[in-house]
């Protein structure tokens, strides 16, 4: 390998030819290894997204890498600091295209918070189960798609008919495939439609038969296993140094889950184990996120057992939008609506700090509010961010095909990191 | 918060707990290092995970002076506990010292305050713009920078839109 590199500096260096045109017998010579920059991506099929990495190799090994993530840049805050709480919504469903509603839901949290609001039971309730359901998908589509890169293209089919299946009956609740706008500020759009519980329950156990089936596949699978054990290692304090969180901290031995942890709406009630592994590698990533599927799995089912009835948003009309017959037969319906439209929620002056824990992570959220319909400053705190800061750290020194499994585990989600 | 208090009583300009329970504290600009070293290595506050870092223009609150306040979430595994601290800068020196050396979160974050509010943090590392290429004039979350602003590197076709509007540079 040494022979390709040129030391003298003095003299001109052609990467192709020199090195290996004077050598003797170029048959013997080594397997030619020449220092080199490729991109990979944007839009790499290994690099989900539109992230593009520069990598510099020589030979096989990486020396350098600098993640690119400029591409997708849509100036999320600058929006939603430009329209009223409400409308921030559909922003905040953008910015993981897999999990709509938990970026939803956990935006809400925190405008919530910022009042002082209590949101209804069964209000919490289904913001559990949409969360759940959207964890799911998300982690099916990580896993499918590891299972992909690596070569197979069953568990990514398996995957994804789970997925579809879950957000088939994700669209039958909310409307909408991916992005959903399900939460308003002080509960949830609509009720559960009719019969959907039962739906749910026989979508879980198909999606438990498929996990079952990605599991015998990929776990014990020998090119599976050998492509991401002991690779991709980060150690635990390096990982929190980072700012790491969810299902890929939980990897390296830390047991931090937000909903462990900071349990928010109902979660305490519900009888679940978060995930920790131990080595931190890409192969522990990946069954944490196996093992979180049945854990949500469990979750959901708690959840629509004892799901109680009652209101599904606050009863408020300075925050909810008064009943439909409220709007057209009384003047005060009508001030009320028109009123939360055009002015949007006048959420006091202050600011809040919230954050819950997302399918890859903890979302936080830093609002300010200067007490208009409008907020003041929005800063998420996006899972994948501190993630991709530490791909160079991880990959630096290792090899080529090391990028690969290590790109999928820690599934970096573009839209939240381009905000 | 106290504990720190306790420790740097000069560092500590403004301290505060808020409606939702979360404690905070302005710091000035010199002390932030020393501050957040002891924050992390102390091992009865504990604050290793770096949660993120943000800046926020106060150019229309009520009270703008300083300017830009730098944002720093911390974050105590062990207390279980957020905590924020806090920077207030002036328009015309928007310096701080960086965190990158106690904190390798704080290198990625720092850059996009960098980008987005033109923060400067002394000492970092690689003080790059992260979202937005290089060429592009101005920082685009300060208030003052126009929501439809627009700096194509390609000319953008003009498009009759009068809904969303391709910007200023599109139709006259």
């Amino acid at each position: 390998m040494a022979d390709s590199h040129n030391t003298d500096a003095t003299k001109p260096f052609n990467p192709d030819t020199d090195g290996f045109a004077h050598e003797e017998s170029e048959l013997e010579s080594h397997f030619q290894s020449k220092h080199m920059v490729i991109n990979m991506g944007p839009s790499h099929p290994a690099t989900h997204g539109t992230v593009r990495l520069k990598v510099e190799l020589e030979g096989e090994t990486i020396v350098k890498i600098d993640p690119e993530i400029g591409f997708l840049h849509r100036g999320f805050q600058k929006s939603c600091e430009n329209v009223t709480w409400t409308q921030c919504l559909p922003y905040t469903d953008r910015l993981n295209y897999l999990s709509a509603m938990m970026n939803n839901f956990g935006f809400l949290n925190a405008v919530e918070k910022l009042i002082g609001l209590e949101i209804p039971e069964r209000a919490q309730y289904i913001r559990v189960i949409g969360s759940e359901l959207h964890r799911l998908t998300d982690h099916l589509t990580c896993v499918g798609a590891t299972g992909l890169e690596m070569g197979g293209f069953a568990p990514f089919l398996y995957g994804m008919e789970a997925r579809e299946l879950l957000q088939d009956r994700v669209t039958e609740l909310t409307g909408a495939r991916l992005t959903t706008s399900f939460g308003r500020v002080g509960g949830i759009n609509r009720d559960l439609p009719e019969g959907w519980i039962a739906k749910v329950h026989k979508t879980l156990t198909r999606t438990e038969e498929l996990l079952q089936e990605m599991d015998g596949l990929l776990t014990r699978n020998r090119i599976f296993v050998d492509r991401t054990k002991g690779t991709g290692i980060i150690s635990a304090a390096d990982a929190i140094d980072y700012g790491w969180t969810g299902p890929a901290l939980r990897a390296c031995g830390v047991d931090h889950d937000l909903r462990k942890t900071h349990p928010y709406w109902v979660y305490e009630r519900f009888d679940f184990e978060s995930v920790v592994g131990e080595h931190g590698d890409n192969y522990d990533r990946y069954l944490v996120r196996l093992e979180e599927m049945r854990q949500s799995i469990r979750i959901l089912r708690q959840a629509m057992d004892t799901i109680p009835a009652g209101p599904i948003i606050v009863d408020d009309w300075r925050i909810a939008l008064p009943p439909k017959p409220e709007v057209y037969g009384t003047i005060e319906g009508v001030m009320a609506h028109f009123k939360l439209v055009m002015e949007g929620i006048q959420v006091p002056p202050g600011e809040v700090y919230d954050a819950t824990e997302a399918s890859n992570g903890e979302l936080g959220w830093y609002l300010v509010s200067d007490g208009r319909g409008r907020p003041y400053k929005v800063h998420v705190r996006a899972p994948g961010f501190p993630v991709l800061a530490a791909l160079p750290h991880i990959i630096q020194g290792k090899m080529l095909a090391d990028l690969v499994p290590t790109f999928d585990t820690i599934n970096m989600i573009g839209g939240e990191v381009e905000q | 918060m106290d504990r720190v208090a306790a420790q740097f009583p000069e560092a500590v300009a403004e301290r505060y707990v808020d409606r939702a329970g979360g404690a905070w504290a302005v710091i000035h600009a010199e002390w932030l290092p020393k501050v957040a070293t002891f924050l992390k290595m102390d091992p009865e506050l504990d604050f290793k995970l770096f949660g993120s870092a943000d800046a926020v223009d106060r150019l229309h609150l009520a009270e703008n002076d300083p300017r830009f306040e730098i944002v720093y979430f911390l974050y105590s595994l062990s207390r279980k506990e957020h905590v924020r601290l806090k920077v207030r800068v002036t328009e015309t020196r928007p310096e701080v010292p960086s965190l990158a050396a106690v904190y390798r979160g704080a290198n990625w974050w720092e850059r996009l305050a960098f980008d987005f509010y033109g923060i400067r943090f002394v000492d970092h590392p690689d003080l790059r713009r992260i979202l937005l290429y290089e060429e592009f004039q101005g920082h685009p979350l300060r208030k003052d920078y126009a929501l439809r602003d627009r700096q194509p590197l390609i000319p953008e076709r003009p498009i009759k839109d009068i809904f969303r509007g391709p910007g200023t540079s599109g139709v006259a």
